[in-house]
């Protein structure tokens, strides 16, 4: 028998989030598929929808500034989605019992999954901001308002990727994970995602989109495209992103004592 | 450790929702460098015992001490001391073998400097150097069962507990791998605790067998032991000539009671006292100038000592068994 210092947390945190980055890394689907999606999606509406900016009172004449927001809603979703899926993976397969049987902290396994989220949040949002500028969209906060822009669309993949993260635990199946996520597709397309939310006519849309927190996520990353500093868009933006972070990862802590039963 | 004992279980009871009882009120002990076999069909309870040992789920009641350590109070020191290699051979199917033991001997606390040098000496003892920077996704069903157990010796474990290692496996592999069990018991002192189906591999690999049914343990003892309890040797002559099977029969009738015919042509005899009495038989057919075509004795088998203490056969019950326990056990948000 060897005598061993358990591993520290720090050390445990870098080996299972360097392992939740190979999987990424090693599945260009998982990449690809999720940045590019979005984009497309971003190309099509710009196209299709730019005469809605001839509506008086539509808040800028480029629909792709408008726009611009979507795909860090969306990348963020299909992160979120890859992450709880390979979770759920390693609780069906059996690997969470294989890392349970080491002295690994569940607070390490939470940590190393969300390194592999971040990951790709940082990977994303880089990305649509990139093909952004290059497209001519002007960001009306200037440089630390792109940075801010960044760091907002990290915090709200980061957020989404610990109710991934949840459900993933709560479920245990990664098909049941998958068939959560068209609910957020949906919660996007009922937010203020595509439309501003005070040139929506039908009543009962516009109430949705004002109660749906993810309005207020989308609203937050134009503010700075379009508007330029706004407190009164950027505070509610990462306000919920740091709500849903919190909520998420304390039902995830929980979710994982239930999981790991381990005395 | 308590005196020589590596594994003592006292009253050991596992429930499920719905009151299913998987282990219901197990006694056991493994003394230190034994390898013991843990044998009965699918849903016997062999691998909720198995989780509940290595701290994977917590007794519903009784007393478990693995290497000395309370599996229900001190689970982090149970899993210092011990190897599992689990039923379903979980490997990250993106990952290289040398990959997996790199994250395993990190987790496990493995000084950073030792990490690439102990898992490149157990992938060697395992045949898997040449393996080691392909993904596991490709490898066979051998070799994933390999790295699984390069795995579990990874730390140098006292305790190695292997549930069901070589259920899928083909001949060769199986054989790889009882080589390396016991090899692991006899050179290293490694205590084994080895849950199987299969009748053979308790018999050839375990020191002493515990044969469970339906959550109970129903007989323990050495192979040998257990077999001498619920049978004697069979003798089975097949005369070369047809017509002297009346005469074989006759020359056979003092040495114990005729048994049927254990393949065609063939007279089968329970001995009544042991194997001792083979060359008493030879001379009786001698002299009954019976000219014989096959002489065979057969030692009674573990499936005896399964349809001894619970009315079926073991590979009969594997079959009927619907399996409440590993098919429910694994859901432990649930349970």
């Amino acid at each position: 028998m060897t005598a061993l210092a358990s591993a520290n947390l720090p050390s445990q945190v870098g080996l299972l989030a360097g392992r939740a980055i190979t999987h990424i890394v090693r599945a260009p689907a998982q990449v690809v598929f999720p940045i590019v999606f979005p984009l497309v999606l971003l190309a099509v509406n710009t196209s299709g929808l730019d005469a809605a900016t001839k509506v008086p009172g539509f808040p800028t004449a480029s629909y792709l500034d408008f726009a611009l927001a979507v795909p860090f809603m969306q990348g963020a979703l299909f992160a979120a989605l890859n992450g709880g899926q390979d979770l759920a993976r390693d609780i069906e397969g059996g690997f969470i019992d294989r890392l349970a049987l080491t002295p690994m902290s569940g607070a390490a396994l939470l940590a190393g999954q969300l390194g592999g989220a971040l990951f790709m949040g940082v990977v994303g949002a880089v990305i649509y901001l990139l093909v952004g500028l290059i497209l001519g969209v002007g960001i009306a906060a200037g440089v630390a308002g792109a940075l801010v822009l960044l760091l907002l669309a990290i915090s709200i993949s980061f957020a989404f990727a610990c109710f991934g993260m949840f459900i993933a635990l709560r479920l245990g199946d990664g098909q049941a994970v998958q068939g959560f996520f068209p609910l957020f597709f949906v919660l996007l397309f009922l937010s203020s995602a595509f439309y501003p939310r005070d040139l929506i006519e039908q009543d009962w849309f516009r109430t949705i989109a004002t109660y749906n927190p993810v309005s207020y996520l989308v609203e937050g990353i134009r503010s700075l495209v379009i508007t330029g500093w706004d407190a009164g868009a950027l505070l509610p933006a990462f306000g919920i992103a740091a709500a849903a972070t919190v909520l998420f990862l304390t039902l995830s802590s929980r979710a994982l004592r239930t999981r790991l039963t381990r005395t | 450790m308590t005196g020589e004992r590596a594994i003592e279980v006292t009253g050991l009871v596992r429930e499920f929702k719905g009151g299913i009882r998987a282990v219901d009120g197990i006694d056991l002990h493994v003394a230190a460098g034994e390898i013991y076999g843990f044998l009965g069909p699918n849903g016997a309870g062999k691998s909720t015992t198995v989780k509940v040992l290595t701290t994977l789920l917590p007794p519903t009641s009784g007393q478990a001490r693995v290497a000395g350590f309370d599996v229900a109070k001190e689970g982090a020191k149970v899993r210092a001391s011990i190897g599992v290699a689990l039923q379903d051979v979980a490997l990250d199917p993106m990952l290289t073998g040398r990959e997996h033991m790199r994250l395993q001997a990190g987790l496990q606390g493995i000084p950073r400097a030792e990490r690439a040098e102990r898992g490149n000496e157990l992938l060697e003892r395992v045949g898997l150097s040449d393996a080691g920077d392909r993904k596991s996704s490709t490898y066979s069903g051998g070799m994933k069962r390999r790295l699984d157990l390069a795995l579990a010796l990874l730390h140098g474990p006292r305790i190695l507990f292997l549930d069901e290692p070589t259920t899928g496996l083909d001949v060769q592999s199986r054989t790889a791998l009882w080589d390396e069990v016991a090899r692991l018991a006899r050179e290293e002192g490694t205590t084994v605790f080895l849950t199987t189906q299969y009748l053979e591999e308790a018999d050839v690999l375990a020191d002493r067998v515990g044969i469970i049914d339906n959550g109970k343990i129903v007989a323990e003892g050495t192979p040998a032991a257990l077999k001498a309890q619920v049978s004697r040797p069979t003798v089975e002559v097949i005369p070369r000539d047809a017509a002297d099977w009346a005469a074989t029969s006759e020359a056979l009738r003092p040495f114990g009671e005729q048994v049927g015919e254990r393949q065609a042509g063939s007279i089968a005899v329970r001995l009544r006292s042991g194997a001792e009495q083979l060359a008493d038989i030879v001379r009786a057919l001698d002299v009954a100038n019976v000219n014989v075509a096959h002489l065979a004795l057969h030692e009674p088998t573990l499936d005896d000592v399964f349809l001894a203490k619970t009315g079926r056969s073991l590979e009969g019950a594997a079959a009927a068994e619907a399996a409440p326990d590993e098919g429910a056990a694994p859901d432990r948000a649930a349970a």
